[in-house]
């Protein structure tokens, strides 16, 4: 039994996405090689454009990869690698789009959109009792026209 | 409150208007980002006796056309033809992007030079400092050295009629 679980794990684990890295890519230090795999999965790879860079066989995204890597071991900080990557591939290098002016509509435009459904909802709902609720009541000026009316209607 | 039957209509214009852009453009052409900002810093060596390399330097004096090719790039071979016509008119300089020398000289003397210098880049460093993500790629370069101009993709005599040709008559200027 425990065999055959071994066996599918291993089957199963066969069967997941694996990253396009490379084994000779991997660093020799592995704090900066998980520092890597966050950076790498956060930036596009231009040529396939859906993919991050480490999902990513093209030929650029490979080697994105080896630049993300010599920064990391020249000493810069996350930050700075990713300016580096923007300064030359713009804002669209990143999976993850920073909050600007031009970015505003994508962040908060479905919130807005949110917001704007339950104001609308919110008024059907408050204006829909009023339409349905039976008229008032007659006060006695009117009992008194309506009795008029009606008589004449009779003698006709 | 009277006029809120039109608010559909509005609400499709707004979303007609949003697709009639989208779905225009070419998802596949990014934006340089280098627009408007001085050519990267570089200098490559050259690839042919005779023919300078290509450095930043170069670039400055006079708008140039700067073209990112590789001898394995299929799409290369399609506008050669119209970079062979368009170098009489205008100085063109190449930059051999992740090329074996030897096979980028071959594709030389088979289709004919039209570049004035070509650096040599294997590595793609300088290609990727340009913003380069796929050959061929052109860029417009000013006399200051700034890039005006990115195309992505083989150049057309149609884009070089309605795009490169203008832009260089009034960087000319």
């Amino acid at each position: 039994m425990r065999r055959l679980v071994f066996a599918l794990l291993l089957f199963i684990a066969a069967a997941l996405p694996a990253a396009a890295i490379r084994p000779d890519e991997i660093l020799a230090d592995p704090a900066l090689e998980v520092r890597a795999r966050e950076l790498g999965k956060e930036l596009r790879c231009l040529v396939c454009q859906n993919q991050s860079i480490d999902d990513s066989e093209a030929d650029l995204a490979r080697d994105l990869r080896k630049i993300v890597r010599e920064r990391l071991v020249a000493g810069d900080t996350d930050p700075a690698i990713r300016t580096y990557l923007v300064a030359r591939y713009g804002d669209f290098v990143r999976l993850d789009p920073p909050l600007r002016v031009a970015t505003a509509v994508l962040w908060f435009g479905p919130a807005l959109i949110l917001v704007l459904g339950a104001i609308g909802i919110a008024v059907f709902l408050r204006r829909k009792p009023a339409a349905t609720a039976a008229p008032a009541a007659l006060d006695s000026n009117d009992r008194a026209r309506l009795e008029r009316v009606l008589a004449e209607d009779d003698r006709r | 409150m009277r006029w809120l039957f039109l608010a559909p209509l509005l609400l499709f214009a707004i979303v007609a208007g949003y697709f009639a852009v989208g779905l225009t453009r070419d998802p596949g052409t990014l934006p340089s980002a280098l627009l408007d900002k001085p050519a990267p810093d570089f200098d490559l060596p050259p690839l042919l006796p005779g023919k300078p390399g290509l450095a930043t330097a170069d670039l400055k004096g006079a708008p140039v056309l700067v073209n990112v090719w590789a001898s394995w790039c299929v799409p290369c071979r399609a506008e050669h033809p119209v970079l062979t016509r368009l170098g009489r008119e205008v100085p063109i300089f190449g930059l051999n992007y992740k090329d074996k020398p030897e096979d980028a000289r071959r594709f030389l003397v088979e289709l004919g030079d039209p570049y004035r210098r070509i650096g040599v880049d294997p590595s793609g460093r300088v290609g990727i400092d340009w913003g380069v993500y796929g050959v061929p790629e052109t860029y417009i370069v000013d006399a200051e050295g700034r890039v005006r101009h990115r195309h992505v993709g083989p150049l057309t005599d149609r884009v070089v009629a309605e795009t490169i040709r203008p832009l260089m008559k009034s960087l000319a200027r």
